[in-house]
C-alpha cells in the first residue's frame, strides 16, 4: 500500500492572520477610532482620531448562502469599496466603503439584488439561528423558514422605517441543544420536544453505550432493562423534561415527533451590561405548533410583542427593562398570552424565581 | 425542477428578506446533490420530521474535529445527499475578508461540495454544507493550500471568535482579533484532537456591549474594560443637549449606579462608582469615551441548557492586562484545563464543573484568589464545608 508517494498533508496551520484582509483605512487606524455616528439606517460612519472616516453598509444576508451569492458580494465589493467587506457576528454583510459618495449607489445596487439595507442602531437586526430540518437530526422544528417567516413581517423594523425604544435582538435555536445559545436574547424562538424518547429496544445495547446512556439524563429518568432477552432501557416518562440528552448520546432514543414537536417563545434575555446585567430570556409561550412552510403562529407572537414593546417601551429600554418596569402581570395582559403552571420553573433554583415580598403589580 | 416538486418551499421565496430557498435554487442546476435535499427539505416541511441521521464519524487524516457526518436516512429517496457532511473551517478573525480571499473559498467548495455554506455558523466558522466523504480530504488539502485551516468540533476547544475589536471600533478596550487568533494558533492541537470532557468556547468581546454574546455563550469569555475614568470631553457634552440629547432621562437617570450628575449645564460623573456598564459612552460617543488603563475582565463558564441548564459566565479574574503574548491568559486556560480534564466528568462543561466542586474548592484549585469582585453576594446559606477544626486535648 505504501508505495505510492503521498505527500504529507499540512495540518494545524490555523486560520489566515487577518491583517492581510483589512482594508489600508483599518490598517492605518486600527485602535485609533474616535467616534461613530449612524448617518441612516443601516450605515455606520466611523471617525479617527486623524479624522480618516470609513462607512460600513450593513445588509442582511440569509445566513445559508450559496457560493453563487458570495461570488456577487465580492463583485460589489470590488466595484464599491476595493473588495474589501465583513460579516458581523449576527449574519449580517458589511462593505467597508471610504468613499461617502458611493454609499448610496451601493445601497441601490445591494438591494437590487435582494439583500435589504438596515439593521443598525434601535432596530431590530438579522435573526442568529441554528441548521433546523437543513442539516439537524434533532431539530423540532426548522429554523431557516421561521427566520425568513418572522423577519418579512417585521421587515419595516429592520429597515428602521418602524421606530423602536432599543435595540432588539431575535434568535432561533431549533432544539435545547441551542446551537445559537438563544438564551439571553431579546425574543428567543426555540424548538421543543414534548414526547418522551421512543427506545428502539432492537437497536439500544448495538449502538449506544447503556451506562452513558442512563448517567446522560439529568433527572435520572432512564433505567436499565431487559426486552426480549435484549439489555436496553426504560424511561419513566413522568420525570423527562424533553432535554433530548439521552438522543445527544444515544441514536436509538429519538424523541422527534410531527405530532407533538414545536415551538416555544422566550423573552427579555440580553448579553450586554448597558444600563442592567445580561440576564436570561423569560418564558412566555410555553407551545406553538409546527405550522410550515410560514408558521403563522410564530410570526403573530413574535409580532405581538414586538408591537406592544414598540408603543410601551422608553427610550433605550431593552424588552426586559420594559419588562423589569411594567411588571410580568402587565406583560401577560398586554401581549394576551395566557399564563399556565408551565411558565413556573420546577428544576434547580426554582425558588429563586418565585415572588417572596408584597412588591408586585396588580 | 423536473422530478422534484417543492410547492411549500416555493413559499419562501416570496416576501422581502432574502431566501434561503432561493439559495439552493441557484445551485439546483449546477449539483445535482442540491435537488434531492430540496426533494428531501420538501418532505421535511410536509412531514414536520428531520431526515437526516443521527451523526456518524468521518473526518480528515490527522485531526479529530472539524467535519460532522450527516447522513439521509432516505438515501434510497434521495441518493444524492445519502452523504451531506459539514465541514467546519475556521474563519479569519473579525470575520474580514477581500473579495479575493472570498473567490478562493467558493472555487474550492465550488470543486468539492454542494456550493452551499453558512456565512457563518453560530461558534463562528465558515460552514461547508454537504459533502460526500470521499471528498473530504482533497477539500481539506485545498484548503489547506490556500491558507486555511478546519475549525473545531465535538469535544474539543471550539473555534474562537471575536468582535471586530480594534479594527473598527472605538470601544474596544483591547485588541481582540489579535487576542483571538493567538489564542486560536497557540491552541491548534486542542483545536483540531478532541481531549477534553466535552467542548469548550472562547469568545472575546472587546467592551461590555459584548457584540459576540459572550457572557452567554463561551465557557472562557474575554470582555475588554477599563480601570481609570472615563474620558469627557465637555465641549462635545453640550453639543449633544443642544443638538436635543435628553440628557438627564437618556442618560443620567437611566445609570445603574447613579453615579452622574447633570447640573448648571455640566455633567460630573463619580467615577469610582462607576460600573462600566457602557450606557453613556453608547449614548453620547464623541462626548465620552472609555478610560486608558485598558484591559480585560475574565468570566467562565457560560453554555446553553444542556446538561445541567444553561449558566451565563462567572467573573473569574476582574482586570486582566491583555498584550500580545497573552502569556497570563494561557497559563490560567491551562490551568483549568488541568484540573477540568482531571476532575470532569464525561460531557461536563467547566461550569458545571466548578458548580459541582464548588467555586471557591475551584479557585483553589486553579490557584486564583477569592475576590469579592466575583460575587453578588456573599453567601446567605450557614451550611460551610469548613476544612479544619482543632482536636480538643
Amino acid at each position: 500500500m505504501a508505495e505510492q508517494a503521498t505527500k504529507k498533508a499540512k495540518t494545524d496551520i490555523g486560520p489566515p492572520y487577518f491583517q492581510k484582509y483589512l482594508p489600508p483605512i483599518i490598517k492605518d487606524n486600527y485602535g485609533k477610532w474616535k467616534y461613530h455616528e449612524y448617518p441612516k439606517p443601516g450605515v455606520l460612519l466611523h471617525v479617527s482620531e486623524s479624522s480618516a472616516k470609513l462607512w460600513s453598509v450593513r445588509c442582511a444576508g440569509p445566513r445559508l448562502m450559496s457560493i453563487e451569492t458570495i461570488r456577487m458580494l465580492a463583485d460589489l465589493a470590488d466595484k464599491y469599496c476595493d473588495g474589501y467587506l465583513r460579516w458581523t457576528s449576527r449574519n449580517n454583510i458589511e462593505f467597508l466603503v471610504t468613499d461617502g459618495s458611493k454609499v448610496d449607489p451601493l445601497i441601490k445596487d445591494i438591494e437590487a439584488a435582494g439583500f435589504p439595507v438596515g439593521g443598525t442602531g434601535r432596530t431590530i437586526s438579522n435573526i442568529v439561528h441554528t441548521q433546523g430540518w437543513i442539516h439537524c437530526h434533532s431539530s423540532a422544528t426548522d429554523a431557516s423558514g421561521i427566520v425568513k417567516s418572522v423577519m418579512d413581517e417585521l421587515f419595516p423594523y429592520f429597515k428602521g422605517d418602524k421606530k423602536l425604544p432599543a435595540k432588539t435582538k431575535i434568535a432561533l435555536a431549533c432544539c435545547l441543544n441551542m446551537c445559537g445559545a438563544v438564551h439571553c436574547s431579546d425574543i428567543s424562538i426555540l424548538g421543543i420536544h414534548r414526547r418522551p424518547p421512543k427506545v428502539d429496544n432492537a437497536n439500544v445495547a448495538k449502538i449506544c453505550e447503556i451506562p452513558t446512556l442512563i448517567a446522560s439524563c439529568p433527572t435520572a429518568a432512564i433505567r436499565p432493562t431487559t426486552v426480549d432477552g435484549k439489555k436496553s432501557v426504560e424511561i419513566e416518562e413522568d420525570d423527562c423534561m424533553f432535554c433530548a440528552n439521552c438522543y445527544t448520546v444515544c441514536p436509538a432514543t429519538t424523541l422527534n415527533s410531527a405530532v407533538n414537536d414545536g415551538v416555544s417563545i422566550w423573552v427579555g434575555g440580553k448579553v450586554s451590561n448597558a444600563r442592567s446585567e445580561p440576564r436570561f430570556s423569560k418564558l412566555a409561550v410555553s407551545y406553538l405548533p409546527n405550522n410550515p412552510p410560514r408558521w403563522p403562529e410564530v410570526v403573530a407572537a413574535v409580532k405581538k410583542i414586538v408591537e406592544v414593546y414598540a408603543a410601551g417601551g422608553r427610550p433605550y429600554e431593552r424588552i426586559g427593562e420594559w419588562i423589569d418596569r411594567i411588571g410580568w402581570p402587565k406583560f401577560f395582559d398586554l401581549t394576551g398570552f395566557e399564563f399556565t403552571k408551565y411558565h413556573i420553573d420546577d428544576f434547580k433554583l426554582a425558588q429563586k424565581t418565585l415572588r417572596t415580598s408584597m412588591h408586585f403589580r396588580r | 425542477m423536473a422530478d422534484i416538486q417543492t410547492p411549500m418551499l416555493d413559499e419562501l421565496e416570496k416576501g422581502p428578506w432574502p431566501s434561503f430557498v432561493k439559495e439552493f435554487k441557484k445551485m439546483v442546476d449546477k449539483k445535482p446533490m442540491i435537488r434531492d435535499f430540496l426533494g428531501q427539505l420538501e418532505k421535511s416541511y410536509r412531514d414536520k420530521l428531520s431526515y437526516w441521521k443521527h451523526g456518524g464519524i468521518v473526518g480528515v487524516m490527522g485531526y479529530g474535529g472539524g467535519v460532522i457526518g450527516r447522513y439521509s436516512s432516505l438515501a434510497e429517496e434521495y441518493p444524492a445527499v445519502a452523504h451531506f457532511h459539514t465541514m467546519r473551517i475556521n474563519h479569519p478573525a473579525g470575520w474580514f475578508y477581500t473579495s479575493a480571499a472570498l473567490r478562493t473559498l467558493c472555487d474550492i467548495w465550488d470543486k468539492h461540495g454542494s456550493g452551499i455554506t453558512n456565512m457563518h455558523g453560530s461558534t463562528g466558522d465558515i460552514v461547508f454544507l454537504g459533502t460526500r466523504t470521499e471528498n473530504l480530504e482533497p477539500c481539506f488539502a485545498d484548503l489547506t493550500e490556500a491558507g486555511f485551516d478546519l475549525g473545531g468540533s465535538g469535544s474539543d476547544m471550539r473555534t474562537p471568535s471575536c468582535c471586530c475589536g480594534q479594527a473598527r471600533c472605538e470601544w474596544a478596550c483591547y485588541d481582540t482579533m489579535e487576542a483571538c487568533y493567538d489564542i486560536t494558533q497557540t491552541f491548534q492541537d486542542e483545536l483540531h484532537r478532541p481531549a477534553f470532557p466535552y467542548k469548550y468556547k472562547f469568545k472575546f468581546a472587546g467592551c461590555p456591549n459584548d457584540c459576540v454574546a459572550s457572557v452567554a455563550r463561551s465557557d472562557m469569555s474575554v470582555i475588554g474594560t477599563w480601570k481609570d475614568d472615563i474620558r469627557q470631553d465637555d465641549a462635545e457634552v453640550k453639543n449633544y443637549v443642544a443638538g436635543g440629547l435628553d440628557i438627564v432621562n437618556d442618560v443620567v437617570m437611566l445609570c445603574p449606579t447613579r453615579c452622574m450628575q447633570y447640573k448648571n449645564d455640566t455633567l460630573t460623573i463619580e467615577n469610582e462608582n462607576c460600573v462600566r456598564c457602557m450606557h453613556c459612552i453608547n449614548v453620547m460617543p464623541k462626548a465620552l469615551r472609555p478610560g486608558k488603563e485598558r484591559g480585560a475582565t475574565i468570566l467562565l463558564g457560560a453554555k446553553a441548557p444542556i446538561v445541567e441548564g444553561a449558566m451565563l459566565a462567572a467573573v473569574l479574574v476582574p482586570f486582566m492586562k491583555m498584550e500580545p503574548p497573552f502569556t497570563e491568559l494561557k497559563e490560567l486556560t491551562e490551568k483549568i484545563w488541568e484540573f477540568w480534564d482531571e476532575h470532569g466528568k464525561n460531557r461536563e462543561r467547566v461550569g458545571e464543573l466548578y458548580l459541582r466542586t464548588g467555586f471557591g474548592n475551584f479557585l483553589e484549585a486553579i490557584e486564583v484568589a477569592p475576590v469579592p469582585q466575583m460575587i453578588l453576594h456573599p453567601r446567605e446559606n450557614p451550611y460551610v464545608f469548613y476544612e479544619e477544626y482543632f482536636e480538643e486535648d
